[in-house]
């Protein structure tokens, strides 16, 4: 292991925007854009090349690189496994998407916003390769700095408030898990979590810790009932905000219960079920039927988003095979399906400039080839098989049918909720009658905009019929994840 | 006999140079500038001597007066502040007509003042240190004397200072009455818990030390005179006298009341607590910059005080390198202020920063990064100033002081977001001069730099500042 792919891989994308600050160009701002799609289609390639070069028959973490960082007590080390790969890529893939949108739908400071993009996607790969808790939180709450500019600075209306309400949301829900971060280091000795899995953390401080974890995850998840900031921060930000933060950020929090919460409390994971049943249930229920009732075209998949997150978590919790691969397939899969949804109300937000269902309706007679997109992304959304929604779903409701009947059977109503609300919308939006005289006048999406969503459109067919390559990527890793949850259980 | 003067170098260089340039002015007409760069150049040698100097401990006139490397970080400290503070905020004193020449000396004798409190080992080399400090600071604040605000925060100033500092030589004397020694080795060998007396003088010299470094509920006086004193003398009260003012605290805990830790730790705790929360507050309804940094300076104390609370040497080390850490971003702050003018005026009020990330691209991203950083934000070197605070805290497991910490850094997040919103979000109004001020905007560049970079060597400071304790 000679050539550091990781630490490349986190901070391609910061020299890059460094070198679009010293891009000169003030008013037609190309340069900037193309250096920065070039520098993330570069780093996206080099995602998918570890992941071609990733061993998946090992529960191991590859690619590790150490360097000594705060002296005896922190080493900056980075890892990947079958898990964590899977979301560098999506990360690595919805960035260049982002980019692209943007230059269609950012008309002021876009030197700016694409420095904003591209140090956030630093920030997003340091999550994912973290191996080291103090790192983790570091790059976990460094993305708020970008993300709270992008909503304030490129945001709509509103735009101060959701800011506000997103960072402090965020970083009360962080701080409690900075205190357990600690406390770990002085219980271990260590805040590397391959050491921290083999030490174990004394039964009596699980808990505790596991609520502080988790006060963060579940605001960033976001959990009902903290997941009012996703919905004002999903409409006031601009389309690639958005995107993003459905696409990636809500990933974090999913991604850190497995990495974090269940390998080192696995006690206080099992005594807490209950309570993410509930909660989850809750949410797949309550937020589907506020998400019906929306008149606005982004809170509603905003809310759908907090509705399909319950299902991870859900997923996640059942601590069963089926559960956790359903849940790291249904985040892979809406990260796919809700940056689409959110590609696709930016696209008629640039033309008309209305998020509103209302003045919408009939667009299948003036805008066919967007209309047949949106309608795919819709049913996958619902979960239609043949999509990737669908397998994910279906294997988080047969892990949680091996657990507990009566949750799975509510899920399985969440799930024909979310078919109402997705329906509704198409109905009303891309079917239906045109009131609105300005849709008989609009132009179907361009060549970039094409690019985008049918990029998107093949991964979720194609992983909706094909879901080899995800699952034997992450296969071993969940069976190695289970395994030491169970052994960790009965030695207890 | 010798060999003491030697120790003494730097306090003697500095004497003779206070009363050189103090010639100078006097005769020569005109000579703010000439006098300033002198300042300069002293504070320059002063760093390369005390640089040069041995780092052992040595103790000196019958061990009242110690030179360790203890006092030597803290004299580098203070130098290089004032150098940075001094010379960022020239623009703004000759702008503002306080470019007497007895402007830079009074800094020069307050510096050293500051030498004897933090190399004292002894109550009354400590006390002549702390007067000469605070006289020098009293006469800084109402420097503008045509000024009402000033003249009025220099009294304020050195009304409540004179009390305090009344308290604080009670506490001398009762301790002294106690315990028979001024000296403080022999104070920290006769002192335990059964000497209630010597409990008292703690109390009372907690209380003027509280006030120097101006933690809650001593800490009235910040705001008017941050408010009221001139821009220039401001960002020298909210660096440099905090840096005397915490490493005297640390050296009261350490040496001479290291017997009666349970004692003062309470009162330490609840003054921590106090700060921070009363930062956090009362900042967020502040219209004025300088008020503003004010209470989050209050804030800031109670944080590093967290780390004085808990008694260990790791807790100390984390409130210096917090200290250390505030000071450059301070000093950025400040600086920004110095940039901020139109028609020969100095704005200082929140809403004349609105906007100015369209017109002023680089002090909005340098406030924006410095304002972060304030806020503990990762991954900026503010985040890493608060980690090692709480990791020492939780070390002593003390989670109720680490937990409302961190509570209150989420509410002091909120004004300084406030701020952020008005430079990004908000609309611009005001095109401010571009004023070719390059000190300032080195020291602006100096702070960001360090901030930006610090987590790429997070333990450089720990390194250093580690050694410290050895003795």
């Amino acid at each position: 292991m000679n050539f550091p792919i990781l630490s490349t891989l986190i901070f391609l994308p910061l020299i890059s925007s460094f070198f679009i600050l010293l891009s000169k160009d003030k008013t037609a701002n190309n340069s900037s854009i193309y250096i920065s799609l070039f520098s993330s289609i570069a780093t996206f390639l080099l995602s998918l090349f570890l992941w071609h070069s990733l061993d998946f028959n090992t529960s191991e973490f590859q690619f590790i690189e150490e360097k000594s960082w705060i002296n005896d007590f922190i080493k900056f080390k980075l890892g990947v496994d079958g898990i964590s790969i899977l979301f560098i890529v999506l990360t690595t893939f919805i960035t260049p998407i982002c980019i692209i949108s943007c230059a269609n739908s950012i008309k002021i400071r876009v030197k700016e916003f694409l420095i904003a993009i591209l140090i956030l996607e630093t920030f997003m790969i340091g999550v994912f390769c973290s191996l080291d808790l103090v790192i983790f939180y570091l790059f976990f709450e460094a993305g708020l700095i970008p993300m709270f500019l992008i909503i304030g600075v490129w945001g709509g209306p509103r735009r101060v408030y959701s800011a506000f309400k997103f960072f402090l949301f965020t970083l009360l829900g962080s701080v409690l898990m900075l205190v357990a971060i600690i406390v770990i280091f002085w219980l271990t000795g260590t805040t590397d979590i391959t050491q921290i899995y083999e030490i174990k953390i004394p039964k009596e401080y699980q808990n505790i810790l596991w609520l502080a974890f988790f006060s963060s995850f579940a605001v960033k998840m976001p959990m009902w009932p903290v997941h009012t900031w996703l919905p004002d921060a999903h409409v006031e930000a601009p389309t690639a905000g958005s995107v993003i933060l459905a696409a990636i950020l809500l990933k974090m929090a999913g991604y850190g219960f497995l990495r974090f919460s269940i390998p080192m409390f696995p006690i206080a994971s099992e005594y807490f079920t209950p309570l993410i049943y509930t909660l989850s249930i809750v949410a797949i229920i309550y937020t589907s039927l506020v998400a019906l009732m929306q008149e606005d075209m982004k809170k509603l998949i905003a809310y759908s988003s907090v509705a399909h997150m319950g299902y991870v978590t859900l997923g996640i919790f059942t601590l069963t095979k089926q559960g956790i691969e359903g849940s790291i397939y249904q985040m892979i899969s809406h990260g796919l399906i809700s940056a689409a949804l959110f590609l696709c109300v930016g696209v008629v937000y640039d033309r008309l400039h209305s998020r509103m269902i209302s003045s919408y309706g009939g667009l299948v007679n003036y805008i066919p080839k967007y209309s047949f997109l949106f309608l795919i992304f819709a049913l996958a959304a619902l979960g239609l098989p043949g999509t990737s929604g669908f397998l994910g779903e279906f294997l988080i409701l047969t892990g949680t049918f091996q657990k507990n009947y009566l949750a799975a059977m509510l899920a399985t109503f969440g799930v024909v909720l979310g078919a109402a609300y997705i329906l509704w919308l198409t109905k009303r939006v891309i079917f239906g009658v045109t009131n609105n005289s300005e849709i008989k006048k609009l132009n179907d999406i361009n060549k970039s905009e094409i690019a985008m969503l049918i990029s998107l459109a093949f991964l979720i067919l194609f992983f909706g019929f094909y879901p080899l390559p995800l699952m034997e990527t992450f296969n071993v890793s969940v069976n190695n994840l289970i395994y030491n949850y169970q052994t960790a259980l009965i030695s207890n | 006999m010798i060999n003491s003067l030697n120790i003494l170098l730097p306090e003697i260089f500095l004497s003779i140079s206070i009363f050189s340039i103090l010639m100078v002015g006097v005769f020569i007409k005109k000579s703010f500038n000439l006098i300033f760069n002198l300042t300069s150049l002293i504070i320059i040698i002063l760093i390369s001597i005390i640089l040069s100097s041995p780092s052992y401990e040595e103790k000196i006139f019958l061990d009242s007066f110690t030179r360790d490397s203890f006092s030597n970080y803290f004299k580098i400290l203070i130098l290089l502040s004032s150098l940075f503070v001094l010379n960022s905020s020239k623009n703004f004193i000759i702008d503002s007509k306080l470019d007497k020449f007895e402007y830079p000396i009074i800094v020069l004798l307050s510096i050293l003042g500051m030498f004897f409190m933090v190399s004292s080992n002894d109550l009354i080399l400590f006390y002549l240190g702390l007067e000469l400090q605070s006289l020098s600071l009293y006469i800084l604040a109402s420097i503008d004397r045509d000024n009402l605000r000033s003249t009025e925060s220099g009294i304020k100033y050195f009304v409540l200072s004179a009390l305090s500092s009344g308290l604080l030589l009670y506490g001398c004397s009762l301790l002294y009455g106690f315990t028979g020694s001024t000296n403080f080795d022999l104070i920290s060998s006769q002192l335990n818990k059964e000497n209630t007396g010597a409990v008292f003088a703690m109390v009372f010299i907690l209380v003027g030390l509280a006030f120097k470094v101006s933690a809650v509920p001593f800490h009235m006086w910040t705001p008017d005179v941050y408010e009221g004193a001139p821009t220039s003398i401001t960002s020298y009260f909210a660096v440099v006298p905090k840096i005397a003012g915490l490493a005297l605290l640390i050296k009261f805990m350490f040496i001479p009341f290291s017997n009666i830790l349970l004692e003062w730790q309470t009162i330490i705790i609840f003054m921590s607590i106090a700060s921070m929360i009363l930062g956090a507050i009362a900042a967020m309804v502040q219209k004025n910059f300088k008020r503003l940094l004010a209470y989050s300076s209050i804030g800031h104390i109670g944080y590093a005080l967290a780390g004085v609370a808990t008694g260990a040497i790791t807790g100390y080390q984390s409130a210096i390198v917090y200290i250390s850490i505030y000071v450059i971003m301070n000093i950025g702050a400040f600086s920004c202020l110095y940039l901020l003018k139109k028609d020969g005026q100095y704005k200082e009020n929140i809403s004349d920063l609105s906007g100015i990330s369209k017109k002023h691209p680089l002090i909005a991203f340098s406030l924006l990064i410095i304002l972060f950083s304030l806020a503990g934000v990762p991954p900026l070197g503010g985040f890493f100033a608060k980690f090692y605070v709480f990791v020492a805290v939780l070390e002593k497991e003390m989670y109720a002081l680490a937990i409302i910490g961190l509570l209150t850094t989420v509410m002091s997040a909120f004004y300084y977001l406030k701020i952020i919103k008005t430079i990004y979000f908000d609309d611009s109004l005001i095109t401010f001069e571009t004023t070719k001020n390059r000190t300032a905007q080195l020291s602006i560049f100096a702070s960001c730099t360090i901030l930006i970079t610090f987590f790429l060597y997070p333990s450089v400071l720990n390194n250093l500042v580690s050694t410290l304790f050895v003795s």
